[in-house]
């Protein structure tokens, strides 16, 4: 749906590079990082981190709490910037453009990345305007656009027929699965290229979570998706990648099925069997 | 006695201190509007509340206090409107903008904190000392100066608590659609839209009650406020005039003047309430 720029030669040299070394899977990246460090008021939070993330495919960020799971996402959208006292060097490139170089739009860089948070967070307003508000602060005026975008990605997202009734009705009255679809057609909205989840489904019941699993699952064709979970079988069922952090450090980086049955890594080894939490 | 019968009579006796000090205070309360009521009441009439004061007023003969009904209506809505317009922005600038902790922040939040537990009187002396240096007389204006200044640190102080309990997911999530700060920051404040409404009534009572800020800037006069630039008769210092007369009628007058403002608190207060409660309508 949203085409991405053609990789440079460049940059596909630098991913069979980093292939040899048996880290990034074949794919075309949509983002890479370069050498990212995070300091949060003097704590390293993230060390040098290099990655390639490829584009029209899920990637689970999975790691013990504390790890740095949730930093290297918002690092992504460069939410990390709200924190007190953050340092970010080394930079992460999103079709090719450093979004840490000085002078980098933060507004356009983030409505490229839709995020789906820990818990369902929707604004204080009306089912509709939930999705049209997105749309409306990028310019979209006209009613009848506005109309066909909150029914498109309600429909995208399963909720179009459980609430095509009250759509004026307040966003808080939904049950909270539906209420974390509401987020996700809230962010599609606005036509991001890639999708964030911060362990969006932690807060939900299991068949809520698996309709969230669903639907993520099927957008990867038109969505690079990045997803936090400290939940192994989730991330087993619905990712492509998996990248294993511990302490700040990526330790392994891989196919879903390498990473989870055949750790390289020792530690990772000790985190997937259950040994290290 | 066991350990449980011990944590139970804590509990009782937490219970009934609690208990004890509401019918305290809430005991105090109905004594205070029960003297007004039973002092102000007989002399509340229409003339009272209708007319300004005439030649005898203050021998206890004819005329009213709409000269400073008015004119404490003026003053404190003119001053409650500037402080939440100033209030507000300062607010959004110290917690969205300006960033998090720094020195910036830090010292400004004390300096309100200070500027809000100095006693008006203070408020006054300065500007009046300002007036004097300008040499502007003592006028409606000077008072809706000085109060707005009063109001200022109440409205960004109660504004900024709200903010605070605005959970972070709401900026990250506006944040990630791609708004501008501004734009977060106008969702926040729709999130805390009632709680706006009771700042903006904090700052009105303040505004409305305030006798040491108006005394020396607003001056006092007998006639409807008509002008910025004139001197206004306010509640609070025609009650503290009419209560220092030896007359008796003039005092009673004190106490109807009391109930007058104690019914335009109320009001204010109602009013507050249904705003406030019709905008929960999306409240999470």
């Amino acid at each position: 749906m949203y085409p991405h720029p053609s990789i440079k030669t460049e940059e596909t040299q630098n991913l069979a590079a980093l292939n040899s070394a048996g880290v990034v899977p074949v794919a075309t990246p949509h983002i890479e990082i370069k050498d990212l460090n995070v300091f949060i008021e003097g704590n390293h939070i993230l060390k040098n981190i290099n990655l390639s993330i490829p584009n029209n495919s899920v990637t689970s960020i999975i790691g013990p709490s504390g790890c740095g799971k949730t930093t290297l996402l918002k690092t992504l959208n460069r939410l990390v910037d709200d924190n007190k006292g953050v340092t970010v060097k080394g930079s992460v490139l999103v079709n090719g453009e450093d979004i840490y170089a000085p002078g980098a739009e933060v507004t356009h860089i983030r409505k490229k990345m839709g995020l789906l948070s820990q818990k369902p967070f929707p604004l204080p307003m009306s089912i509709f305007d939930n999705v049209a508000y997105g749309p409306r602060i990028h310019g979209e005026r006209n009613k009848t656009v506005l109309r066909g975008i909150v029914e498109t990605q309600l429909r995208n997202v399963g909720l179009w027929d459980e609430v095509k009734d009250r759509l004026e009705s307040s966003a808080t009255r939904l049950s909270i699965g539906q209420q974390q679809r509401l987020c996700l057609a809230r962010g599609l909205a606005v036509k991001p290229e890639i999708i964030l989840g911060d362990e969006s489904t932690s807060a939900l019941d299991p068949i809520s979570t698996q309709t969230i699993e669903n639907l993520l699952i099927d957008l990867k064709s038109d969505y690079t998706i990045i997803l936090v979970t400290h939940i192994l079988r989730q991330a087993r069922r619905v990712s492509d990648y998996i990248i294993f952090v511990y302490n700040g450090e990526i330790v392994e980086f891989g196919k879903t099925e390498d990473v989870l049955l055949n750790p390289k890594n020792e530690i990772t080894q000790q985190y997937v069997k259950g040994f290290i939490s | 006695m066991t350990h449980i019968q011990k944590r139970l009579l804590r509990e009782r006796l937490a219970k009934y201190a609690m208990q004890g000090s509401g019918i305290i205070i809430t005991g105090s309360l109905f004594f205070i509007v029960g003297t007004i009521l039973y002092k102000g009441l007989p002399y509340l009439n229409w003339q009272m509340v209708s007319e300004s004061p005439k030649g005898g007023f203050y021998i206890g003969k004819e005329g009213g206090i709409l000269n400073a009904i008015l004119g404490s209506l003026y003053l404190a809505s003119l001053s409650t409107a500037l402080a939440t317009l100033i209030g507000i922005p300062i607010a959004i600038y110290l917690d969205v903008y300006a960033k998090s902790g720094s020195f910036l922040v830090r010292t400004c939040k004390l300096l309100f904190d200070v500027l809000f537990g100095i006693p008006s009187i203070v408020y006054g002396a300065i500007a009046f000392s300002i007036m004097v240096w300008l040499g502007i007389r003592a006028s409606l204006l000077g008072g809706v100066i000085t109060i707005t200044l009063l109001t200022i640190p109440i409205v960004v102080r109660t504004i900024d608590e709200l903010l605070k309990t605005i959970p972070i997911d709401l900026k990250h999530v506006t944040f990630s659609l791609g708004t501008t700060r501004w734009e977060t920051a106008r969702m926040m404040l729709r999130y805390i839209r009632p709680g706006i409404f009771t700042a903006i009534l904090l700052a009105f009572g303040r505004a409305i009650g305030d006798v040491a800020g108006v005394l020396l800037t607003t001056g006092f006069s007998d006639n409807l406020p008509q002008y910025l630039d004139e001197p206004a008769a306010t509640l609070p210092l025609a009650i503290f005039f009419q209560l220092s007369s030896p007359i008796p009628e003039v005092q009673g007058r004190a106490y109807a003047s009391a109930l007058v403002l104690t019914f335009i608190i109320l009001f204010i207060v109602i009013c507050t309430h249904i705003l406030a409660s019709k905008q929960k309508k999306h409240k999470i």
